[in-house]
């Protein structure tokens, strides 16, 4: 055997781990729920996908969630920018706690966000009187409010990494700030821009939750239009044409972010600068997002220590009951509990996945096939941040429901479920991190008698350790959350918090729309917990992608 | 005529430069000579704009340049690695700040200034297919393009390797001349200094220790530290110095600073000494020779000259190859 033969098949080996996990959770339940729509009968029937697509209504919702994608998408950079350039340029007192703040909302179950929004904007909430409540525009404002940090961490990154001496030796040429950072500055960043961008612009038209909460039944995106015709109205064929047609954009999207994805390669950081006065608008910009930022997160918490007109804590102690006229089949502390154990489950899953993957993508390549191969795997693994979880679920229920893969009534299928979903943020943290080590220091280990163990040992692990803690973290905090496809998945006697929450949300009384903010409030602090201890580790490639 | 008067500049809480006080006439190249680290890069970019002064003035005929910012100011900088922006062409680099002032005739002006630093038909190629000092050619073409009222420079040739540097050397005070720029230029390195500058100014730990002509500075070092960084090998004081310059009749003085090349082997020279060493190079046979009262001294002699360890020997003072130290 030649040896690029022996290493494609290491390769493979190494690879085999991965690719089966993600072919048996991934693209099976995902091709069986296209499936589904396809072959409703057990007969070929493109033509029922085809009237579901022409629907008016489906034209509608792919109208609105194209919109508000892109309205999301534009007020994320828009705002992002700015706060970018300040948290990431500038010697702003209290920096770092600012950007830890800023990055809370990222991982904030989106449930969670759309009960914030809704008491901040509700009839009775502080801006009430805004009159945004169900609107459009409360949607927007929740993707904004959740996206932002994404533009901030990518940009701001990759922001810190640019040498500014260029842009001194414009300014000595005579440019003023502005053409400095037109000619100069805005060349350099843009990839990082665009990636920002292209991943928002995902997230926002995939987004389930917020639209779920926020919308009603007035708005509906993609998205949520799937999860209404599968639940609710049982349309299959309808379903599944909608998945098709978002797995098509998708895909689309992500092979442009795969195209302009920044490499951030580490030059000169620059030493953040004293503020200046031309600084101005933008420290403004970022003070008025940790401001719109806190609103929501503020207007919860208070509404949570609110009962019948004054403070107490009754929507707390309510939380070890099942609520109102028993609305729950467990209590909220049990949920809590739920909760916990199947984020440890999918924490250790997506890690050890994304360890593998993040090794097999990262290894220098010595042929063009195996250039190839890894290239199409690292891609390969980012296929979960686009696909709808609602679909991700919705095909889990119906393909994995039969000998050998039985494991509907596994407790590992929700576990399961929300590690492909944090997969990729895994992947994406870990692999920069292995990318960047030079290739020579493990030569040169190796020329000093280290084996490959021990060159893993005294190479890679020293400097792979905290970014391993921040993916477990990010992972954690990403399956806390997680709703699209728990919900689908989640046993009646076995839920977690966000369906908690989301079933508080859906029944009358007012206890239990108290337990749902007091619920809400709970897990957004258990949240901000791991994120924050995350963020203490300061690897700089977390949520960045 | 640019001036600085008792600048200090902080960097992080630290005091990088102190009371630097120093003059750059106009039509005049000077260097600012001194050792990594002392302080110099930092001085160069507060006269850029770049760095904010925490004492003392900058004043450009006289008008006070607080308050300008860099781009105002019209003092264009070389960098040391050239800093060319990567994602433009070489012409549009040099062509870069006439485009920024919408000015007619960029193309021929971008031609004859890439004449000017000897690469003609190079305007279409990108920075990274350039050499280092290609690069450093063009980033000093689009600093003239501007036509600054002073070039700054900051080690421009010291990321080159020895050979190209000398070269450019030369290269680079025809082209000041030519150009007729006032130039304010920092290197570590006494032979670019000497190369290319007509006035020098010495700093060492954040402060201008001496300054002024070329030759003066040169002939008459302020201390024995300088007149090391200036090159010369040995610095005597007190009763060494003293017997050494009887010995070869001249003028007493405190301390005397020698070049390697100031004794010179010569069977009738003044200066008797004992050979310790002696290790041929291309040019010359290098000697390490003790003096009586003096102590140990380096000499050199031709390559024809026979000069063991142990060997009694003549030596002729060369007084162009001394400074005396401290006297101006």
């Amino acid at each position: 055997m030649t040896a690029p033969v022996r290493r494609l098949l290491a390769l493979a080996a190494l690879a085999a781990v991965p690719v089966a996990v993600l072919g048996l959770f991934f693209v099976v339940p995902v091709s069986g729920m296209v499936a589904r729509g396809f072959w409703p009968d057990g007969e070929f029937a493109p033509d029922q996908v085809w009237e579901v697509l022409t629907r008016d209504r489906t034209l509608r919702v792919l109208a609105f969630t194209l919109w508000s994608a892109a309205a999301g998408t534009v007020g994320s950079v828009g705002l992002g920018l700015p706060a970018a350039y300040v948290l990431h340029r500038t010697a702003l007192p209290l920096r770092r706690g600012v950007r830890s703040a800023l990055l809370v909302p990222f991982v904030l179950p989106t449930v969670v966000v759309g009960v914030a929004f809704r008491q901040l904007l509700g009839a009775g909430g502080p801006l009430g009187f805004l009159g945004l409540d169900g609107s459009a525009t409360a949607i927007v404002l929740g993707l904004v409010f959740f996206n932002v940090a994404v533009v901030i961490r990518v940009v701001g990154g990759a922001w810190e990494q640019l040498d500014d001496r260029p842009g001194h030796a414009a300014a000595t040429l005579g440019a003023s700030p502005v053409q400095v950072f037109r000619t100069v500055t805005w060349p350099q960043l843009r990839p990082a821009v665009v990636s920002a961008a292209t991943v928002v612009f995902l997230f926002c038209a995939t987004a389930f939750g917020i639209v779920l909460t926020l919308g009603g039944s007035r708005y509906a995106t993609v998205e949520t239009e799937i999860y209404l015709l599968t639940v609710q109205v049982f349309d299959l064929p309808g379903a599944a044409a909608l998945s098709v047609l978002q797995l098509v954009v998708v895909l689309a999207l992500l092979l442009v972010a795969g195209r302009t994805r920044s490499t951030p390669v580490v030059r000169r950081p620059a030493t953040p600068h004293r503020l200046r006065r031309s600084d101005v608008v933008p420290v403004a910009v970022t003070l008025l997002l940790l401001a719109a930022i806190a609103a929501p997160v503020l207007a919860l918490l208070v509404g949570s220590l609110r009962v019948d007109g004054a403070w107490g804590l009754e929507n707390y102690t309510a939380l070890s009951t099942t609520g109102q006229r028993d609305a729950l089949q467990v209590s909220v502390t049990a949920a809590l509990l739920n909760s916990l154990r199947t984020a440890v489950d999918a924490t250790w899953m997506a890690l050890l996945t994304g360890l593998l993957v993040a090794v097999v993508v990262t290894r220098r390549s010595r042929s063009r096939a195996e250039r190839r191969t890894r290239r199409l795997l690292d891609g390969l693994f980012m296929l979960p941040l686009g696909v709808s979880a609602v679909t991700l679920g919705f095909g889990f229920l119906i393909t994995l429901d039969r000998p050998p893969f039985d494991l509907r009534d596994s407790p590992l299928l929700v576990p399961i479920a929300q590690a492909l979903v944090a997969l990729p943020l895994v992947v994406r943290t870990l692999v920069p991190v292995l990318a960047g080590i030079d290739d020579r220091q493990r030569q040169a280990a190796a020329s000093l008698g280290a084996g490959a163990l021990r060159t893993l040992a005294t190479v890679d692990l020293p400097v792979l350790w905290r970014p391993v803690l921040a993916a477990s973290g990010f992972a954690f905090a990403v399956s806390l959350g997680e709703f699209g496809a728990t919900s689908f998945l989640a046993r009646e006697d076995f839920p977690t918090m966000p369906l908690v929450i989301f079933r508080l949300l859906g029944h009358p009384g007012e206890l239990n729309y108290g337990m749902a903010l007091a619920a809400s409030v709970v897990l957004a602090a258990t949240t901000a917990v791991v994120v924050l201890a995350v963020e203490r580790l300061r690897v700089t490639s977390v949520g960045a992608f | 005529m640019l001036e600085l008067a008792d600048v200090s500049v902080d960097l992080e809480g630290e005091r990088i430069v102190s009371d630097a006080t120093l003059a750059v006439p106009d039509g005049s190249v000077t260097a600012v000579l001194g050792p990594s680290g002392c302080g110099k890069s930092t001085l160069l970019r507060a006269v850029a704009g770049i760095e904010p002064l925490a004492a003392g003035a900058l004043r450009w005929d006289g008008a006070d340049l607080a308050g300008v910012p860099t781009h105002k100011r019209g003092f264009a900088l070389v960098f040391q690695d050239g800093q060319l922006f990567d994602h433009l062409t070489v012409g549009r680099n040099v062509g870069y700040a006439l485009r920024l002032r919408r000015a007619p005739g960029t193309d021929r002006r971008v031609a004859e200034l890439l004449d000017l630093v000897g690469l003609p038909d190079h305007a279409d190629r990108m920075p990274a297919t350039l050499s280092g000092g290609e690069r450093q050619r063009v980033a000093l073409a689009r600093s003239l393009a501007v036509e600054p009222r002073l070039l700054l420079l900051d080690e421009p040739l010291s990321a080159l390797d020895a050979g190209l540097r000398e070269r450019l050397a030369g290269d680079l005070q025809r082209i000041l001349r030519e150009a007729g720029t006032t130039a304010l230029l920092v290197t570590h390195d006494h032979e670019e200094a000497f190369a290319v500058a007509d006035r020098i100014a010495v700093m060492r730990r954040g402060r201008i220790v001496q300054d002024g002509d070329l030759g003066e500075v040169w002939r008459a070092p302020a201390d024995a530290q300088t007149a090391l960084f200036l090159g010369y090998a040995t610095v005597l004081d007190g009763a060494r110095a003293v017997r050494l310059l009887a010995e070869a009749g001249l003028p007493a003085a405190d301390v005397v600073a020698l070049r390697r090349s100031a004794l010179t082997l010569d069977p009738d020279g003044p200066l008797r000494a004992r050979v310790r060493e002696a290790r041929a190079t291309p040019d010359q046979v290098r000697l390490r020779v003790h003096v009586d009262g003096v102590g140990d001294l380096d000499a050199v002699a031709s390559l024809d000259a026979h000069a063991g360890a142990g060997d009694e020997v003549g030596l002729h003072v060369d007084h162009t190859r001394l400074a005396v130290v401290g006297r101006p």
